[in-house]
């Protein structure tokens, strides 16, 4: 048997028509000879779309956080931290291991006095870090952008502050990215750890049960925490209050938030009183991406309603006709009790049942933390971050170094740090920007380029294939295991009609499907339709009531979006690796959630 | 008190094995605990004592003649046991036997209202040692077997295949006193099996215990027993009820003959081939009877069951036999987590990397 392998770094050109795509990324993401001995893989979970210059701070900064967290501050015994590379705007990962054995020793030994501390005392750390995340987001929202009027006020020079407005451009600028890297800190803080709970949990579940779904481990942990669910839940108030106040039929399928609220507004104090409640419900449960907050053009349901309202008429049907659509969260609570219990029933000694309780007990304490900590990181903070940027972008249009603010996000935030000292400057001397010149034409360049890089189907992995895979976090973050490269490996051999994931949530159906690559797409999504996307977000939760399955390219079992797949009952597949390019948008497909297995019928 | 030469399902538990054997006695305890089995009864191991020690080969009663054979002569054994076979299936068994056994399939005849019942005779072993039970035959199943006088032969031929030279060599080997022999022999009422299989309240292939896997196809269980066809499996968990389905081109099938007498081997019908044998209610009953036997017996179990041709769904399936898994039994012992002094221990316990095992918490 020849030996199986993925395409090297080195094997990979240019997508024709794309080339110099590297000067949208920094150096050090470049890929280099070397890297073609080792195992990468495309992280198409958390970067399923080519990468704008801008947005490769997603990459650059996290990735700075989570090996500081795991090599530096928590001293993980087997793994340093994980390395990214772009290539043709994608970004690949591998993690970096600890061979030596005396060096896991040692490493180890810190591990335990440190991580020791957390699981120590865990609840009042997470209590801190709400308010420490919250705080941030406070800091984010209050950051702006200076304004450049022909004088600065009185008040500079009355106030003896001695410092010109034109400062506070870059300090502010900066202050966002700083923000942003604070945030990325205290996301992975506690993240790690947590993983390291459930995958202890997880691999006792699979040995005690080796035909255990990998969605029942998720299943009795999960839902402990409803931060993720109240955007969703908020829309329910809002579907409720309309057919209260006897609007109902303003919502319709297909019909564009703009043209409903304009509806809204001709409605009188019914209107008036439920666009108040929209307006209070938007802060902070709209701060959602509907994407998983990693890209500039994933908005906010805040920043663009489409998602919310094509969630919402629905909502109102159901609702109108006497259903119940609350989230019945003691019924879960009681099923993932009884699950528990079960299973725990099931054991042979009281040696095992006492190593249970200590599991299951270690997760639900740290769930709390990995199912909330997304509303606050990736989306409230992050939609808010992005935000602020475009609004340093709207200062460069303003000014005339670009076209339009979300031009901004085409230039590495270096140098968009640049862009703004040419204002700085240009508003100090009097004299004019040179950046339209300078930029314009580098922008215009780099969207033709995104344009051509974005028909690209990246390879799942790249370089040699791995003895083992056993970094926790990969296995855990990624969904990415030893099976799942033998699936892409293996994916060469069937007929293309056929495509294998995860079984994240049972069932079967068929149906025809849509293909999402892009999530501001969501609102072309029909009733009774299959779900195709790179990957669910769970901001997506309020469409998954309208289609019959989801399947995605990467994605674990105990992601957020299977987790929602199963409450609606809906089968789902994910980490196919290959479900975006094997099936197209009109396919009829036969999703089999109880084997993971999605086919092309006709 | 003498134990008779046959008892009713319905008078022996599982503390009978001596007399009725395990599977006599696995199925008088499924009754005690409530489950639908075929009704039938047992010819005790005594009935196959009276009748060895009753029949003669050149003079000598069976026992004795057998045990003073020479295993290390080949030809010799070879002749002698033949003649012992022969003995015991042509030479009329005690005159108390024959009456018992023709008595229990009357009742049961007038029992079930089918003068001509048609039974399963099947070899009921005694012991657990599962080489000896291979060597003596103690497998032989008959099916479709009719009227008293045929159910008798079967009978005899049962105690008959204990006397194969494999049999003899073994026993003579290990030195198996003659005298400690013992066989009882089961007479079932025959299900007419639509579908039929097996199945483990725990995955044969994992060991886990949250599942009850079942195996089925279409006919009579004695073509998934022997291998005669690939059977349908069906994964149930027992938590949560999901199952794993895997229907298979089942295209063998073990038959009544036409006649009504016997077994034959043909193949599927066609459109039969690719149907699940057996309904989603069907494998919920399965499921729920082997729960219940498995709490009966407080130990992963290996059963043998029939979905009936007639019936209303649900009482249509029928175990035909229970045992105590043994495979993965043995494993269990090898598994030892155990709670730590910390639930976080568990964490460094498994993300620890390499190390002395003395630096372990």
């Amino acid at each position: 048997m020849p030996e199986r392998s993925f395409p090297l770094p080195s094997q990979i050109e240019a997508v024709p028509g794309a080339e110099g795509w590297e000067a949208m990324y920094p150096y050090f993401s470049r890929f280099q000879p070397e890297d073609d001995q080792r195992f990468w893989f495309y992280n198409s979970m958390h970067f399923p779309e080519v990468m704008p210059a801008f947005d490769a701070i997603t990459s650059e900064i996290p990735y700075t956080a989570i090996g500081a967290n795991t090599a530096r501050l928590f001293s993980f015994p087997t793994t340093l931290g994980i390395e990214y590379r772009i290539i043709n705007g994608r970004v690949y990962i591998t993690a970096n291991p600890v061979l030596d054995e005396a060096e896991q020793g040692k490493r180890f030994a810190h591990f335990q006095e440190r991580a020791g501390h957390y699981y120590g005392n865990w609840d009042r750390i997470y209590g801190e870090w709400q308010q420490r995340i919250e705080a941030l987001i406070a800091d984010i929202e209050a950051v702006e952008v200076p304004e450049l009027g022909d004088l600065d006020p009185l008040e500079v020079v009355t106030g003896g502050r001695g410092i010109a407005s034109n400062h506070y451009v870059r300090e502010n600028f900066h202050r966002c990215i700083d923000l942003y890297s604070k945030m990325w800190h205290h996301h992975t803080e506690l993240l790690m750890l947590g993983y390291g709970a459930y995958v202890v949990f997880f691999e006792f579940c699979k040995q005690a049960f080796p035909e255990m779904g990998d969605q029942m481990v998720a299943r009795m942990v999960a839902g402990m925490d409803v931060t993720m669910y109240r955007p969703d839940d908020e829309l329910k108030k809002l579907a409720r209050l309309a057919v209260e106040l006897d609007l109902a039929d303003l919502f319709v399928e297909g019909t564009e938030p703009a043209k409903v609220l304009s509806a809204l507004g001709e409605r009188g104090d019914a209107g008036a009183r439920w666009l108040a409640a929209l307006e209070a419900a938007k802060d902070p449960w709209f701060n959602v991406s509907v994407g998983d907050g990693f890209y500039h053009h994933h908005l906010s349901w805040a920043d663009d309603l489409t998602v919310p309202f094509a969630a919402l008429p629905r909502y109102v049907e159901q609702i109108a006709a006497g259903e119940d659509v609350t989230r019945p969260t003691e019924r879960l609570a009681e099923e993932r009790d009884r699950i528990a219990a079960e299973y725990r029933a099931l054991l042979d000694t009281e040696d095992e049942k006492g190593a249970f309780d200590q599991m299951l007990g270690l997760c639900r304490l740290v769930f709390p933390y990995i199912e909330s900590h997304k509303f606050y990181c990736e989306h409230w903070f992050t939609t808010r971050f992005f935000q602020k940027i475009r609004a340093f972008g709207t200062l460069l249009a303003e000014r005339g170094v670009l076209l339009e603010a979300d031009d901004v996000f085409h230039l590495r935030h270096v140098e968009v740090e640049d862009a703004l000292a040419d204002v700085m400057l240009a508003w100090a001397s009097g004299g004019t920007e040179l950046g339209a010149r300078h930029w314009q034409p580098i922008v215009a360049e780099r969207k033709r380029i995104l344009e051509t890089l974005s028909g690209w189907s990246p390879p799942p992995a790249l370089g040699a294939v791995p003895e083992a895979l056993n970094d926790p976090a990969v296995k855990m973050l990624w969904g990415i295991t030893q099976e799942t490269i033998e699936t892409w490996l293996g994916g060469e051999d069937d007929d293309g009609s056929t495509v294998r994931g995860y079984a994240a949530s049972p069932g079967v159906v068929e149906g025809i499907a849509r293909v999402l690559l892009n999530v501001n797409d969501i609102g072309q999504i029909r009733e009774g339709e299959v779900l195709v996307c790179p990957v669910t977000a769970p901001s997506w939760g309020p469409v998954f009531g309208k289609i019959a399955a989801a399947v995605s390219d990467i994605g674990g079992t105990m992601s957020h979006a299977a987790i929602v797949a199963r409450e609606y009952g809906m089968p789902a597949v994910v980490g196919t690796g290959v479900a975006t390019t094997r099936i197209k948008t009109g396919d009829r497909v036969r999703v089999d959630g109880d084997r993971g297995v999605v086919t092309v019928v006709g | 008190m003498t134990t008779p030469s046959v008892l009713h399902f319905r008078d022996v538990g599982i503390g009978d094995v001596p007399t009725v054997g395990g599977k006599g006695a696995s199925l008088g305890e499924l009754l005690r605990a409530g489950i639908r089995v075929p009704p039938g009864f047992a010819v005790t191991t005594a009935a196959f004592r009276q009748t060895v020690e009753h029949l003669t080969v050149h003079g000598e009663p069976i026992p004795v003649r057998v045990a003073a054979l020479d295993p290390t002569d080949a030809d010799g054994l070879a002749a002698a046991t033949a003649e012992v076979r022969a003995v015991l299936e042509s030479a009329p068994p005690p005159e108390e036997v024959a009456r018992a056994v023709t008595a229990a399939y009357a009742e049961l005849c007038e029992e079930c209202g089918d003068p001509t019942l048609p039974v399963a005779v099947r070899s009921s072993a005694t012991s657990e040692d599962s080489a000896e039970a291979s060597f003596a035959g103690l497998q032989d199943t008959y099916l479709w077997v009719r009227g008293a006088e045929s159910v008798l032969e079967h009978v005899r031929r049962c105690w008959a295949s204990l006397y194969s030279v494999e049999s003899v060599t073994y026993r003579l080997r290990r030195g198996v006193p003659e005298t400690d022999l013992g066989m009882a022999v089961v007479v079932q009422r025959m299900v007419d099996a639509r579908s039929s299989g097996v199945m483990f309240t725990r995955s044969p292939l994992s060991g886990d215990k949250s599942v009850v896997a079942i195996d089925a196809s279409w006919g009579l269980g004695s073509a998934v027993v022997s291998g005669d066809v690939t059977p349908d499996s069906f994964v149930v968990s027992k938590v949560t009820g999901e199952m794993k389905r895997t229907v298979a081109a089942k295209t063998r099938w073990h038959r009544p003959d036409p006649s009504g007498y016997g077994v034959v081997e043909t193949d599927v019908p066609a459109e039969l081939q690719d149907q699940p044998s057996i309904s989603d209610d069907e494998i919920a009953e399965l499921v729920a009877v082997a729960r219940q036997v498995e709490a009966h017996y407080g130990c992963p179990q290996d059963i043998e069951w029939a979905v009936a041709e007639a019936g209303a769904s649900g009482e249509n399936v029928f175990l035909l036999q229970s045992r105590p898994e043994t495979v993965w039994a043995e494993k269990d012992r090898d598994r030892k987590a155990a709670p730590a002094a910390r639930p976080f221990d568990h964490v460094f316990n498994l993300l620890g990397g390499k190390r002395p095992e003395t630096s372990g918490s």
